[in-house]
């Protein structure tokens, strides 16, 4: 970009301290700042053709991507018997009937700060590797690098390794190249409808499900979204790649406050490696490093990066460098792990002669893994006391009373009754605290008995009548009485009770 | 790049020439190409957008999209699909017996919801929102029931109203004893202390005992002797707790004179068939029902 050293200089209303006798032949300072050449304001992309890193992490993210694509496909399969009615699916997030079962786990929708805090966890937890080990995350973990190593991989099968990617791209079309490039975008549609179809499964019963989606009958939303991920998996995993994780994502920011001098990361040993350069013959051992500066740290980066510039935002920290650079030292003679898991504390020591210890424990993962304790503990504690029996009461206020024609008032409510068993239960409803009062439910305008059957897992609604004879409304404590109202399970004798208030005027 | 550009030492990456204060300098952070082109999709999408669908404003309306898409329109066609989904509700409610209604639970669920719309548009004017009933308007909520509490005492007064021109409305007219002179102020005054003493509300004994003897001449025929009151001919009991206009003396005398005669307009014609019956499933329920 041409522009000014000193963008005032050149500003002709500006006097520039230049003896203006001379004024007619005067040298002007300046540039043409908007010149067409450089005057582009976007970068343009530059691919990155990752090679096939060989070594204990290539060997290790293969092993943690059978894994995590192993669950992610597995799980909604699954089976867990609840008993009738309910889904036999192990995990399922139930929106139809507003259930999430997991496992033994089933959370109403009031309930959903379970879920909250099994989010916190996470998030804890990620602090907390972070703070150990760097974005251990990112580098194995992270949906987007899943993906992209497995759309890499891809590319790998048809169109071959670095070299050979970089040729065919250079090559002019033809009908190998047109049936490479087709063969590895096919592949990534497949494998993108698969991620698609997968995740649909989580949200309906999965096999009734993929009868349906084969014959072509399962709903139109499941068609959507399996569109919708499929559509994202391929644009971001095939195409956007490292894109993904340099412009749109904000944990590459937030990880700069996660870590510190003694957090392991994927490091370049510069007092080892430094002044770099390729070996020559007849020179004498000792004046360079041992870094012969032959770039396969960078070949093998899938953000394209280098990893000699120390630590950096587009750095996930995958280590397959680290597996490239053992390969070279090895072939070269030299020590391995130029390029390592170290922590920044360590790298300044070994710098000086000197080793720094790791130190795992210190204040930061401490703080975190007392806060994981913590939440841990309050969630197990709610868990186990999570009542299977709600009840809400909710007093009828237009009116809030009614006379009847003897003289007595009558108060309404309505109740309802969150069932969480897998059973239908009967309820006897009862008061306490409001004297020589009648209980009774509407029941096609007459009174029936007090009692309510709330069906499997569910919610029982119902309007409850308690009525005070006219001569014992003087024995209430205030025209707004405050009692309890109780229910209670015919079979086991569970009680759960609301206190409200009887309005006698 | 220009063939001037510089590198900064610490980043290693070139500045765009901009120095400011001396030694600020920018460096040369281009953006991906690809955001420029994400920018020109959504242009291209919002363009889109204008020419498929209502989007600018004009002098007397607006720019109305190739798609025709309405949101009225659109309401119209849920309501629409709403009826047609009550469709078969509809046809069960009509061909089931009014006193099967409640044994069947989804029907009586169905009747109890649009009754409780339609009783929010029709009925609540005069009953109020909860049908609590005002002063002349009575309480729907509680057991006393001038035209009879069943079902189908309810369904009739709904369907043919009250002291209107429908051929089978609810008839029954209580004589202006006071407008028409038929008793004397003092008689009237007396027999309204009488109707009280009923239900042990009056205070005086001696113009209570003379009431009585007016009211078996002119009451009792339509009242009962003990003040039970007529359901055929909409006599009020009036030994009960719940007086329709009042229960102050006053409110009793201001009824002998008057004879009252609140009117009901008759549904029948106004609202369907279905929704009339639906209305009387909904009062009958609200807790008074017999």
């Amino acid at each position: 970009m041409e522009m000014p050293k000193d963008i005032r200089k050149a500003d002709p209303l500006q006097p520039s301290g230049h003896d203006l006798s001379h004024v007619g032949r005067e040298h002007a300072d300046v540039t043409a700042v908007n010149a067409s050449e450089g005057r582009s304001l976007y970068a343009d992309r530059q691919w990155v053709y990752p090679k096939l890193a060989r070594g204990y992490y290539r060997r290790l993210k293969w092993a943690l991507m059978a894994i995590t694509l192993g669950l992610y496909y597995i799980v909604p399969w699954i089976r867990w018997n609840r008993g009738p009615d309910l889904p036999s699916q192990a995990v399922i997030l139930d929106m139809q009937h507003e259930r999430f079962f997991m496992f033994g786990l089933e959370i109403w929708p009031q309930e959903f700060y379970y879920v909250t805090g099994l989010l916190i966890l996470a998030s804890l937890t990620l602090f907390l590797v972070t703070a150990l080990a760097g974005r251990v995350w990112c580098g194995y973990f992270c949906p987007q690098t899943v993906w992209t190593d497995l759309m890499v991989a891809i590319e790998r099968f048809w169109q071959g390794d670095r070299n050979a990617r970089i040729r065919l791209d250079k090559e002019p079309w033809g009908p190998v190249k047109i049936f490479k490039k087709s063969m590895t975008h096919l592949s990534w549609l497949a494998l993108a409808i698969a991620t698609g179809g997968a995740f649909v499964f989580y949200f309906a019963d999965a096999p009734t499900l993929l009868k349906q989606l084969l014959n072509g009958t399962a709903p139109a939303t499941a068609y959507m979204f399996i569109g919708i991920f499929a559509g994202t998996t391929y644009v971001l995993g095939g195409i956007a790649r490292e894109q993904v994780c340099i412009y749109m994502c904000p944990w590459p920011r937030i990880q700069g406050a996660m870590i510190d001098k003694d957090s392991f990361l994927v490091s370049y040993r510069d007092h080892r490696g430094e002044p770099r350069g390729p070996i020559r013959k007849g020179e004498a051992p000792g004046v360079k490093g041992d870094c012969i500066d032959c770039k396969a740290c960078i070949a093998v980066c899938p953000m394209g990066i280098d990893i000699r510039d120390g630590a950096q935002l587009e750095c996930i920290q995958c280590a397959l460098c680290i597996d490239a650079c053992d390969d070279i030292m090895h072939k070269v003679g030299r020590k391995d792990k130029l390029i390592g898991y170290t922590t920044l504390a360590d790298l300044e020591a070994e710098g000086t002669g000197s080793s720094a210890k790791p130190k795992l424990v210190r204040s930061r993962t401490m703080l975190y893994f007392g806060l994981i304790a913590a939440v841990g503990l309050i969630m197990l504690g709610t868990l186990s006391m999570r009542s299977v029996l709600e009840l809400n009461v909710l007093p009828e206020r237009n009116p809030f009373f009614v006379r009847l024609s003897d003289g007595s008032i009558r108060n309404t409510y309505t109740i309802k009754i969150l069932n969480k068993l897998h059973e239908p239960r009967t309820f006897a409803i009862k008061v306490r605290n409001l004297p020589n009062a009648r209980v009774a439910i509407a029941e096609g305008g007459a009174e029936a008995e007090a009692k309510i059957t709330a069906p499997t897992d569910a919610i029982g609604e119902t309007r409850v009548f308690v009525i005070v004879p006219e001569d014992k409304l003087a024995d209430l404590s205030a025209d707004a009485h405050t009692f309890d109202l109780i229910v209670m399970d015919v079979k086991s004798g569970q009680e759960s009770h609301r206190t409200t208030t009887f309005r006698r005027r | 790049m220009s063939k001037h550009h510089e590198i900064d030492e610490a980043t290693g990456v070139s500045t765009t020439g901009h120095v400011w204060d001396g030694d600020l300098k920018e460096l040369n952070k281009p953006l991906p190409r690809w955001w420029l082109y994400t920018m020109y999709a959504c242009t291209v999408w919002a363009i889109g957008y204008w020419i498929l669908y209502p989007a600018w404003p004009t002098v007397n309306g607006y720019t109305k999209g190739m798609l025709g898409y309405s949101q009225r329109e659109t309401v119209m066609r849920e309501v629409q699909d709403g009826r047609k989904a009550q469709e078969s509700f509809r046809k069960e409610l009509a061909a089931t017996p009014m006193a099967d209604v409640r044994k069947k639970p989804e029907v009586l669920r169905f009747a109890n919801a649009i009754g409780a719309a339609a009783f929010g548009t029709n009925c609540a004017p005069c009953h109020g929102r909860g049908a609590q009933g005002f002063s002349g308007y009575p309480n729907l909520n509680d057991d006393d029931w001038i035209w009879g509490g069943t079902i189908d005492d309810i369904h009739k007064t709904i369907s043919f109203g009250i002291r209107g021109e429908h051929a089978d409305s609810r008839a029954g007219e209580m004589p202006k004893f006071g407008i028409d002179k038929l008793l004397e102020p003092a008689q009237i005054n007396d027999t309204a202390e009488y109707v009280l003493s009923m239900s042990k509300k009056s205070n005086d004994a001696a113009a209570a005992g003379r009431g009585s003897k007016v009211y078996a001449e002119n009451c009792a025929a339509c009242h009962g002797e003990k003040g039970e009151g007529n359901k055929e001919l909409g006599a009020p009991n009036l030994a009960d707790a719940i007086w329709l206009y009042g229960s102050r003396k006053d409110d009793v005398i201001m009824s002998i004179a008057t004879g009252r005669g609140g009117k009901m307009p008759a549904w029948s014609g106004r609202l369907d068939d279905v929704t009339v019956k639906a209305l009387a499933v909904y009062v009958h329920n609200l807790g008074g029902g017999k």
